[in-house]
């Protein structure tokens, strides 16, 4: 069983509280991860990665076992404590941004 | 008696705005979506309980929201905005080419006949249709590929197509508008379009008369009158009596044609509205005071409104989407400005009162008169 932190922007969007559990078959990667968390939580589609290519959106970041998994290649397995749920992966939004004019 | 329901989206979230007919006493509920952008909220004209609502954040990206009940309640709907094809390039601030991304929903805007059906206009420009009750969207890509496409650029606040008129005569017609490109109309239900900027001049661009490149700022019409259209343009009030073939200026007298908002009395179509905004860099109102301007000859002679608005010390701006009117006997108009306040005029916009003084900037302000 995998632990999720969502940012609460997203944690109310999915109607949850606290982490998110997800249960994976295979390999355990960020890209597993988000498959699984979109089928579980479809209203989440768009919001992490981008619909179609699944490119991490700009002000998105990963964080696992205290590391910065935002620039590592998305289907490279996350560590052992990450896959087991003894560390939730952390899905945490960018203390930047900011919004256009209109 | 006959209700308002004001449907106003802000920077940090949505607000809902009751009140009886008399448009004096205010229930305020909100914030719905709090600490999201809400760019525009819109219900349908079939089924004033269907409301629609574009939600966005710089970090998590575009949302769409849909009410069954008045706005009590709220489901996330389809959020996945594709462009038909490899969408290409078009023109960015310095003219160079740049890649057409999707950034969000500016504009939603429910069909006159059929609850389940809603356009949406987007940034980077686009128009997109869903047909399920926003269960799926579909762009209607004719529009795109106009062929002048490659030649559009963003304004200020993005490349958004943050207009969409439908003709209440003819279900075929429809009209857009985009900042930086101009208006375009379909005759044929969205398959292919027409630019219909003649007669608009932008000394901002190479050729100030050409085809696209007007940085339209809004459009507005009367049902009673389809092919007259009111435009706001970044510079110049205009006016076509043609659906668009042809536009003509209608500034008049007014202390600067610079503006957002635009929009029309409801029950007389040569009555319309604008709040004049010092440009090119300010945009806070002239002379610190806010005044809406009001033309009753469809431009040209306009007069100042300004009692129960503040006349001094005021340094907000009013939006493009930020000014709506109802339908009751005695039109009322509602506007929204950057600094938090909701003003309604229960008599035409002869007198003015906040209805709230303290949201977050807002965004677009919609009623809805309720039975």
């Amino acid at each position: 069983m995998i632990c999720l932190q969502l940012p609460a922007h997203l944690r109310n969007l999915a109607r949850v509280n606290g982490e998110v559990s997800l249960h994976l078959d295979g390999a355990v990667t960020i890209d597993s991860v988000l498959d699984a968390l979109e089928a579980q939580y479809p209203m989440l589609c768009g919001t992490i990665r981008d619909h179609v290519t699944h490119k991490r959106r700009p002000f998105v970041r990963f964080f696992a076992c205290e590391e910065d998994w935002s620039h590592v290649p998305t289907d490279t397995p996350l560590p052992a404590a990450i896959a087991t749920g003894a560390e939730p992966l952390l899905i945490v939004g960018a203390i930047a941004g900011g919004a256009a004019i209109r | 008696m006959s209700k308002v329901r004001v449907l106003v989206g802000t920077k940090k979230g949505a607000f809902v705005l009751n009140a009886d007919g008399k448009r004096d006493k205010w229930d305020v509920s909100g914030p719905f979506f709090g600490g999201w952008e809400m760019y525009h909220i819109k219900a349908s004209p079939v089924d004033p309980n269907r409301i629609y609502a574009s939600q966005s954040t710089s970090w998590f990206g575009q949302l769409i929201q849909r009410s069954n009940d008045g706005g009590k309640t709220w489901e996330p709907v389809e959020n996945k905005f594709v462009y038909d094809g490899v969408p290409g390039t078009h023109q960015w601030y310095d003219g160079t080419p740049h890649p057409w991304e999707f950034k969000r929903v500016w504009h939603l805007e429910p069909s006159l006949t059929d609850a389940e059906t809603v356009y949406a206009g987007v940034e980077d420009a686009a128009i997109f249709r869903s047909t399920d009750g926003a269960k799926s969207w579909q762009e209607m890509s004719g529009l795109r590929k106009h062929g002048t496409g490659p030649q559009w650029t963003p304004g200020a606040g993005g490349m958004c197509l943050h207009t969409i008129i439908l003709d209440p005569k003819d279900p075929k017609r429809m009209f857009i508008a985009i900042s930086a490109a101009g208006a375009f109309r379909t005759d044929d239900g969205g398959e292919t379009w027409k630019a219909i900027n003649q007669g608009l001049r932008s000394n901002h661009i190479p050729d100030p008369t050409a085809e696209v490149g007007h940085c339209v700022h809004h459009v507005a019409m009367h049902s009673a009158k389809p092919k007259r259209l009111y435009m706001q343009k970044h510079w110049d009030v205009m006016r076509s009596d043609d659906a668009g073939d042809s536009w003509q200026e209608v500034s008049g007298n007014l202390p600067t044609d610079f503006g957002f908002v635009i929009d029309v009395h409801a029950h007389e179509p040569d009555t319309i509205y604008v709040v004049p905004i010092k440009s090119d860099s300010e945009h806070y109102p002239p002379d610190a005071k806010l005044r809406v301007y009001r033309s009753r000859s469809a431009g040209n002679e306009w007069e100042a409104l300004g009692n129960g608005l503040p006349q001094e010390n005021c340094y907000v701006n009013v939006l493009r989407d930020a000014m709506a009117v109802d339908s009751l006997d005695k039109c009322g108009i509602y506007f929204g400005t950057t600094g938090g306040q909701v003003y309604v005029s229960p008599d035409a916009g002869d007198n003015w009162s906040p209805i709230v003084r303290d949201l977050p900037a807002v965004l677009s302000v919609e009623v809805q008169t309720l039975a």
